[in-house]
């Protein structure tokens, strides 16, 4: 392994001032607070979209207590240790997904759930992080930006996952698997004109993607989407309650617990996948402006943690898990709102889901090793 | 330097990283702003038409049927009621698998064939969204309990309480309350969708028909928030209907119970007037049916068979059956012979047995063979001598017969308060030309001054000439109502008969029909001798078939049908008449038997006025209130 890593004498020497208590815990507080305001506005309207009961709002607390352990635990991994092995949680992932495809569950005609008696979790999950960070890790072991067999190698990195999940299937997971692997080969200073040649080849894909990879339940969201109101009580249901929840919420919305959308069963998933309908009509638009003001203060901070990182690796990944996380709100709130196709992605932090928040949470940590990393990684 | 060429130089490498992170942060809050720009579209510059839309949603206008108005007898029996009822209904928005849904219901209630079949009829038809299709009414406690505790493992099935017309009395009042029953396509063509929505019933004949419009009341509505499966949360709104109105009517369910218990398994019509109002105290055809049956909807089968009977229970005979009067019009023309001056109350005719127009050689025969000697107006309606009327309508003419006959109401409606009647026929000689197209002969006015010939009458217009001979020409209204909403007293406002009448004349055809009762020669002396008050009455016997001439009449020969109908009309007390009956039984063969139940039904209706005159006085004895509900509590905790 020696010989992979290039050693270079530092350009700046840092690690002079007293670490604080906050990076010797490896804590970002600011991400910290962000964290937990997005995640109790969520439960609190978790509490209004589960029907006035707390039984969703209880276990998606309970959930980011788990979640906030799984954090700690991750962010005392130091990012050395990360970047040399990560590519067996890589491996693992994949195993996890093949193994998915013979003895996941069935729900709503997709296997995405293994079950292990005490739980139950998607693999793809997994994969969310796993990815980006291993694909940051095999090109921080190289020069940037990356030569074209390294693409190579990398997009094979990215489709093993991607054609596992897709196989599921499970367009919108495989999606934002994709984007956490690619965000990686972005930042790591693709080439524009492989973008370009990139863009280009996905026009021509995606003809071909349509007729012969997508399922037809998919073709009908995308169809959906673009016309909602050709099947006002099909396909075009959810997209048309939905619209109708958030735009009678108004400025300030009808209340906490006073959706009536929501309350009376027009909004599907109104604790899952649309819950920031349920928001949206309960608090209004200010509401929907402070969450977003909130994600946006949690992506900025994302953004300078992975750019006053100390590392290659610690710049990609932190960047990447960030930027993935942004594309999730705004795949999200695109849906929802009508524009964009309904592919299935959770509202992170604030959509009820156990997997899906301790795997942000793990994301979290590993950012927050990456904000308190004092010690320099070699191939800086 | 080549694109391919990897940068060595550390800083750069991380100047590169650091510019595409830039990059990233310049995309999402471009996005961001984006999602902003969404948000702020839909919920400020569209917000009113997303508001409109979610209210849409979920807020519903329903209708609330009104209560119908119930129906009382004269005093405060109920003869029309609403009852609680428990329908079995499937939502088909809510069913899963609807052929097995009536599969285990067949199983855990036991459908039949008949049921299936009617859900199956309305099954595909169009009604509103979860609004339900009946499946069974009228459940029972068991079958509601079963119902309750399966719900869970039958989505789709719907327990509803609606209130459901009930008849307590059935079939005696069949006829003239009529019934309501489902609206059928029809009617809901003509009728005024806005007064009837939510409501399903509608009257269908007799006085439900008739008093619809104010037996109905008002709609009400009631806006309610519903979820998306069509559940409603809660009533946001409400404009409460207005019940129907309570209507009061003449009749007496007391006399009624007692006409139709005497007259159970014959074929047969009962009409007994109120002399002083016209109101009608008793009103039976039979043999009758259930009206019950009606208000959900009866089935075919059962229909037909009522529909096919011989006896006809469906017919009214009361207001549609037209029979010929026979005899019973003798007062009627004898009062008309006498006004006109045609005979005087002394005048006499010598009766052989018949009567022969000049030169000609038929023979209108007498009843009686061997004649009735000399008689004069008491005695030939007394015994009901034909060759008198024979001799005075001929001297009368067709003219003043039917003028008379028409003056006391035959040949044309009696204008109750009923959906439809029949008018009968008063011939004349313009009837005849008009509707047989040809001339009048003498003869046909020998058949008409005994009742028969052309003339046709109902039950309820018998009844009403009757009625019209105890007020001595007052004309009257037949009239169901006595009274809406509240129990007020109706007076018709009576006008006496333009004819030449003197009070001898009435003198003379009273004592006549005095005499039918309580002469030893009376038609229906066997009836009335025993009476404790005295009638005026009137038998008459209508032929069947025609009997040829100088043929033997001989009733063990013909069949049971072929009988001669027994009729009877007749008022009561002479003195201050207080009631008027006019009957036909139908094959009866002996007018006595017509009039023995028309006398039982004068007893009856004797017997209580005497007794609620009894109840009154003691009520005043002792104080109590005449307030007309407590009195009406007061009867109903006796009964």
């Amino acid at each position: 392994m020696e010989d992979f890593l290039r050693r270079l004498p530092d350009g700046e020497v840092k690690g002079v001032n007293k670490p604080s208590i906050w990076q010797r815990i490896h804590i970002d507080p600011l991400l910290l607070v962000l964290i937990y305001l997005i995640v109790g506005g969520g439960i609190f309207v978790l509490t209004s979209a589960g029907d006035s009961s707390l039984f969703y709002a209880k276990r998606q607390a309970v959930f980011a207590c788990i979640g906030t352990l799984a954090m700690i635990s991750v962010a005392q991994i130091s990012p050395s240790f990360m970047r040399r092995w990560v590519w067996l949680v890589y491996l693992f992932g994949v195993l996890l997904l093949v193994g998915v495809l013979f003895f996941g569950d069935d729900a709503k005609g997709a296997q995405r759930w293994i079950d292990l008696g005490f739980i139950s979790f998607q693999p793809s999950e997994v994969m969310k992080l796993a990815l980006p960070t291993a694909v940051a890790a095999y090109l921080s072991y190289h020069s940037l930006p990356p030569t074209f067999l390294r693409i190579i190698i990398t997009l094979g990195m990215v489709l093993l996952p991607v054609v596992l999940v897709l196989r599921q299937p499970d367009l919108g997971t495989a999606l934002l698997v994709a984007v956490s692997g690619l965000v990686v080969l972005f930042l790591a200073g693709l080439r524009w004109r492989y973008m370009a040649i990139a863009g280009v080849a996905a026009m021509i894909a995606v003809p071909i993607m349509w007729i012969f990879v997508m399922q037809n339940y998919q073709r009908q969201r995308v169809l959906t989407m673009f016309n909602p109101e050709a099947d006002k009580l099909g396909a075009g249901w959810n997209i048309i309650q939905s619209k109708t929840a958030i735009g009678s919420g108004g400025w300030s919305g009808k209340g906490w617990l006073s959706g009536t959308q929501s309350h009376l069963d027009f909004l599907p998933e109104g604790h899952t996948d649309f819950i920031i309908a349920v928001l949206a009509e309960e608090f209004g638009l200010q509401g929907v402006l402070l969450l977003l003001l909130l994600y946006a203060l949690f992506i900025g901070r994302g953004f300078w943690i992975s750019i006053t990182a100390k590392s290659h690796f610690g710049r990609m990944l932190a960047g990447a898990i960030t930027f993935t996380l942004f594309i999730y709100v705004f795949v999200n709130m695109g849906m929802v709102s009508g524009i964009l196709p309904v592919v299935g992605v959770p509202l992170p932090l604030v959509s009820y889901g156990g997997t899906s928040l301790l795997s942000l949470f793990m994301s979290f940590g590993v950012l927050m090793a990456i904000s308190t990393e004092t010690q320099k990684l070699a191939d800086d | 330097m080549t694109d391919f060429q990897p940068l060595n130089d550390p800083k750069a490498e991380r100047k590169l990283q650091q510019q595409r992170i830039l990059i990233a942060l310049g995309l999402a809050f471009f996005l961001t702003i984006c999602l902003a720009v969404r948000y702020y579209y839909l919920q400020i510059e569209q917000h009113e038409l997303y508001a409109t839309l979610s209210d849409e949603n979920r807020v519903h206008v329903r209708p609330v049927p009104p209560t119908r108005g119930l129906i009382y007898d004269r005093n405060g029996v109920i003869l029309a009621e609403n009852r609680p009822s428990y329908t079995l209904s499937i939502v088909r928005e809510r069913a899963e698998d609807i052929d097995q849904l009536l599969l285990d219901l067949t199983e855990l209630i036991g459908l039949d064939e008949q049921e299936i079949e009617q859900f199956e009829e309305q099954r595909d038809q169009y009604r509103r969204p979860y609004d339900g299709i009946p499946l069974r009414f009228q459940l029972v406690q068991e079958e509601v309990a079963k119902l309750a505790v399966n719900e869970f493992r039958l989505p789709g099935i719907e327990i509803e309480v609606e209130l459901l017309r009930h008849y307590p009395l059935g079939e005696i009042y069949a006829h003239t309350l009529g019934y309501v029953g489902r609206i059928n396509e029809s009617e809901q063509a003509r009728l005024d969708r806005d007064l009837y929505e939510g409501t399903r019933v509608i009257g269908k004949i007799g006085v439900e028909k008739q008093y619809e419009d104010s037996l109905l009341g008002l709609v009400g509505y009631e806006h309610v928030e519903t979820d998306a499966r069509g559940n409603v949360m809660r009533v946001l709104e409400r404009e409460d209907p207005v019940p129907g109105q309570n209507i009061w009517l003449h009749l007496d369910s007391r006399l009624q119970k007692k006409v139709y218990e005497i007259l159970e398994g014959s074929r047969a019509s009962i009409v007994a007037i109120e002399v002083e109002t016209g109101g009608v105290l008793a009103m039976a055809s039979l043999p009758s049916f259930d009206p019950n049956l009606f208000v959900t909807g009866i089935s075919s089968r059962e229909y037909n068979a009522l529909l096919n009977d011989f006896d006809r229970p469906l017919y009214d005979r009361s207001i549609y059956g037209q029979y010929p009067p026979g005899s019973t019009l003798k007062p009627v023309y004898g009062l008309a012979g006498l006004a006109e001056g045609v005979v005087t109350p002394d005048y006499t005719v010598s009766d052989y047995g018949y009567f022969q127009l000049p030169n000609e050689e038929r023979r209108f025969r007498d009843w009686k063979r061997v004649g009735h000697g000399e008689i004069d107006m008491r005695q030939a309606i007394e015994q009901s001598c034909d060759v008198y009327f024979y001799e005075m309508g001929y001297h009368a003419g067709i003219e003043i017969l039917s003028q008379y006959g028409e003056m006391f109401g035959l040949g044309q409606s009696t204008e109750i308060d009923l959906p439809a009647e029949s008018t009968g026929v008063m011939p004349s000689r313009d009837w005849k030309r008009d509707y047989r197209g040809i001339a009048w002969y003498p003869g046909d006015t020998i058949n008409v001054s005994i009742g028969q010939g052309f003339t046709l009458t109902t039950p309820l217009q018998l009844a009403k000439m009757t009625a019209m001979l105890a007020r001595r020409g007052g004309n009257i209204k037949p009239s169901i109502l006595r009274a809406m909403d509240a129990p007020e007293f109706l007076f018709e406002n009576p006008f006496v008969l333009k004819a030449n009448t003197e009070s001898a004349h009435w003198e003379a055809i009273f004592a006549g029909m005095e005499s039918v009762m309580h002469s030893n020669r009376g038609t229906a002396y066997i009836v009335g001798s025993d009476s404790e008050y005295r009638i005026a009455g009137k038998t008459g016997t209508a032929q069947v078939v025609g009997i040829e001439q100088g043929a033997e009449y001989d009733s063990e020969q013909l069949k049971e049908r072929q009988r001669d109908h027994a009729l009877f009309v007749g008022f009561a007390p002479i003195e201050n008449p207080g009631i008027a009956v006019a009957i036909i039984l139908e094959n009866g063969e002996q007018s006595t038997k017509a009039a023995a139940i028309a006398k039982a039904l004068m007893d009856e209706w004797y017997r209580l006025e005497r007794q609620d005159l009894a109840d009154i006085s003691e009520n005043l004895s002792e104080g109590v209130s005449e307030d007309f509900d407590e009195s009406l509590d007061e009867e109903k905790s006796e009964s």
